[in-house]
């Protein structure tokens, strides 16, 4: 198959080739350089940035700066900060999929009074993003003592309308021959579902929680009201808090640590998720 | 291993009745097919029979039991479906397997009913194989190996063999009748195609509209159809009906002659006269459709080897009065 595509595809030959090439390349210079400049950043001393002209190399702070970063930072350690974010942002992940696979079954398969009615109160809270219903979700999240808790950084942001929405489009293209077949060979609905259904969401379920990990991990707004104490701060957040207030001086080097720290999370789930991510975008194995 | 009873069953929508009533006893190991055209609710009588849809009135019994209530998979039946619905992220081996395992059945209990399986159906290379890397034929007899390895006591095939080629439906026609003989087990089976009804049946039953309009089989289907839908449905080309009255006959019924008992004669002699439209020469037989006085539709069936009339010619249409089926205004046999 990948000899056909090859073959229907455009030949390129010469200057084009090369064009291309080069505009692909300024293309990734362009977005790369401000993270350069982070990475130099973070590896020389406070001195050197605040001098003109900025350093655009590597210095040789690169150990002790992150070193400082990660065990002591500026109001708790970076290390502590990734891992709430991770942790974050890997229950909200998995509580969105999990509770957006549930709900799309429940769709689905089941009739049930108020089906439609559910569905579409589901939907509509597509029209409300934290930012709207963010007071009185704080006072609800209060009330229950979730301040400065993982659960109150991770079950307000569970619900999704998205992720139900997306399940629900893929259950319904899913043969209802399936489902009898398998009703026949005697599995009950929840057996269908585990046995049947979620291996083959499989790659869905790896793009979407590639887009969610991001998601969850990149929440400022939310984790900035709901924590208080420094030892609960989530990253995205933290770096923000490092910011000097005042007449202090800011710790730049370590703030730029800091900053290419937050992003290598991400990154490899990107990475290492990429090939389902992108098979779960494009095709769907029936 | 089972007989199978359905009494006045009755399905409805709401409050439309799709099947108004039927009546039927199997005998165990007999093989059953259901035929009609698509629409006369062949499909929801055997789903109803699999425990797929509920039933509205009337009673099912498997071996003398009533399964009204029953999940399907506490019915004792195994179903071939259309579209084969085989686990697309599960190998021929699992597929097969599937049921067995959830009935917690021994691993080595399963694993020796898969490979009698899959030897009785040559599936023995392609075991580790996903369904989508099979071919049409070969999905069927995973299908087919899914639906064995239970060992119910009744089969329930829907349309298994619509999706094939016209050659492959031949081929696995031959071998479903193989199996069933060999397994002896009772089996229901769905199809619009008359051909696979006459070909796989014991008994036959020809539905029409949500009724059963004849039970029997097929050759005395073929030869004594009970209604006029039937001696139109079964037997290709269809039976050719004329208003009674062009023959001599009695007024408001008609007559159906089947287009193989016809002979070409001359023009003047016979029971009627034609305008030959056009033939079909199909090299063992010739079909030969004309028009008749009266403007209606007539097809005769002759051999290969006997001349063809030219288009346009007026011909005799021959027949002996004993292949005459006469039809009520009903469409009822009389």
């Amino acid at each position: 198959m990948a000899r056909d595509a090859n073959a229907g595809m455009v030949e390129r030959r010469g200057a084009g080739l090369w064009l291309t090439h080069l505009g692909l390349i300024i293309g990734v210079a362009f977005i790369f350089f401000p993270i350069w400049l982070a990475f130099v950043a973070s590896t020389v001393t406070q001195p050197e940035i605040v001098r003109p002209p900025m350093p655009l190399w590597p210095g040789d702070q690169f150990y002790e700066n992150y070193s400082k970063a990660l065990t002591s930072g500026i109001n708790a350690p970076v290390a502590r900060m990734l891992l709430n974010s991770a942790i974050m942002a890997l229950g909200i992940s998995l509580g969105k999929i999990a509770i957006s696979l549930l709900s799309a079954f429940a769709i689905v398969y089941f009739r049930f009074p108020g089906r439609q009615l559910f569905f579409w109160l589901i939907f509509l809270t597509l029209m409300l993003p934290v930012e709207v219903r963010i007071v009185p979700t704080y006072e609800v999240a209060a009330n229950f003592g979730m301040l400065n808790s993982y659960s109150g950084l991770i079950f307000p942001l569970i619900a999704s309308a998205t992720a139900t929405f997306l399940f629900r489009q893929f259950f319904m293209t899913v043969p209802d021959e399936l489902a009898e077949a398998a009703r026949v060979d005697g599995a009950r609905p929840m057996r269908f579902f585990v046995d049947i259904l979620l291996p083959m969401s499989r790659t869905n379920v790896a793009a979407l929680f590639v887009i969610l990990f991001i998601y969850g991990w990149n929440q400022y707004l939310w984790p900035l009201l709901i924590t208080t104490d420094p030892s609960m701060n989530t990253i995205v957040m933290g770096i923000k808090q490092m910011f000097p207030s005042g007449d202090d001086t800011a710790d730049w080097p370590v703030i730029m640590a800091t900053s290419i720290l937050a992003m290598i999370p991400p990154v490899v789930v990107v990475i290492g998720m990429q090939k389902l991510f992108i098979r779960g975008l494009v095709d769907s194995e029936k | 291993m089972a007989t199978v009873s359905l009494e006045s069953l009755k399905k409805s929508y709401g409050k439309t009745e799709v099947i108004h009533g039927v009546d039927i006893d199997i005998e165990d190991g007999e093989f059953i097919v259901i035929v009609g055209p698509s629409g006369c609710g062949k499909s929801t009588l055997l789903r109803m029979v699999a425990g797929l849809e509920g039933v509205s009135e009337g009673e099912i019994r498997i071996d003398g039991e009533r399964v009204n209530e029953k999940e399907p998979m506490d019915r004792d039946i195994a179903m071939v479906f259309q579209n084969y619905a085989l686990y697309p992220h599960m190998s021929v081996e699992q597929n097969m397997a599937y049921g067995l395992k959830i009935a917690k059945m021994p691993k080595a209990e399963i694993n020796a009913r898969v490979a009698e399986a899959a030897e009785l159906l040559q599936l023995e290379p392609y075991l580790k194989r996903r369904p989508r890397q099979l071919s049409g034929g070969q999905r069927q007899r995973v299908a087919m190996g899914r639906a064995i390895v239970r060992r119910p006591s009744v089969f329930l095939f829907d349309e298994p063999l619509s999706n094939l080629d016209a050659k492959l439906r031949v081929q696995m026609r031959l071998e479903i009748k193989k199996l069933q003989r060999e397994l002896g087990v009772t089996a229901l089976y769905v199809t619009h195609d008359q051909v696979e009804a006459m070909t796989l049946a014991d008994r036959m039953i020809v539905m029409n509209d949500g009724a059963v309009d004849q039970i029997g089989a097929p050759l005395e289907v073929y030869a004594n159809p009970q209604t006029e839908f039937v001696a139109g449905f079964i037997g290709s080309p269809p039976t050719n009906f004329i208003a009674s009255e062009t023959i001599g006959g009695q007024a408001g019924t008609k007559t159906g002659i089947r287009p193989e008992h016809v002979v070409i004669a001359p023009v003047g002699q016979g029971n009627a006269t034609g305008l030959v439209l056009y033939a079909e020469p199909l090299g063992a037989e010739t079909l030969i459709h004309l028009t008749i006085a009266g403007g209606e539709a007539f097809t005769v069936r002759q051999d290969g080897a006997v001349a063809i009339p030219a288009e346009g010619d007026q011909v005799g249409l021959s027949w002996s009065d004993d292949v005459e089926m006469r039809f009520d205004a009903s469409g009822r046999r009389f």
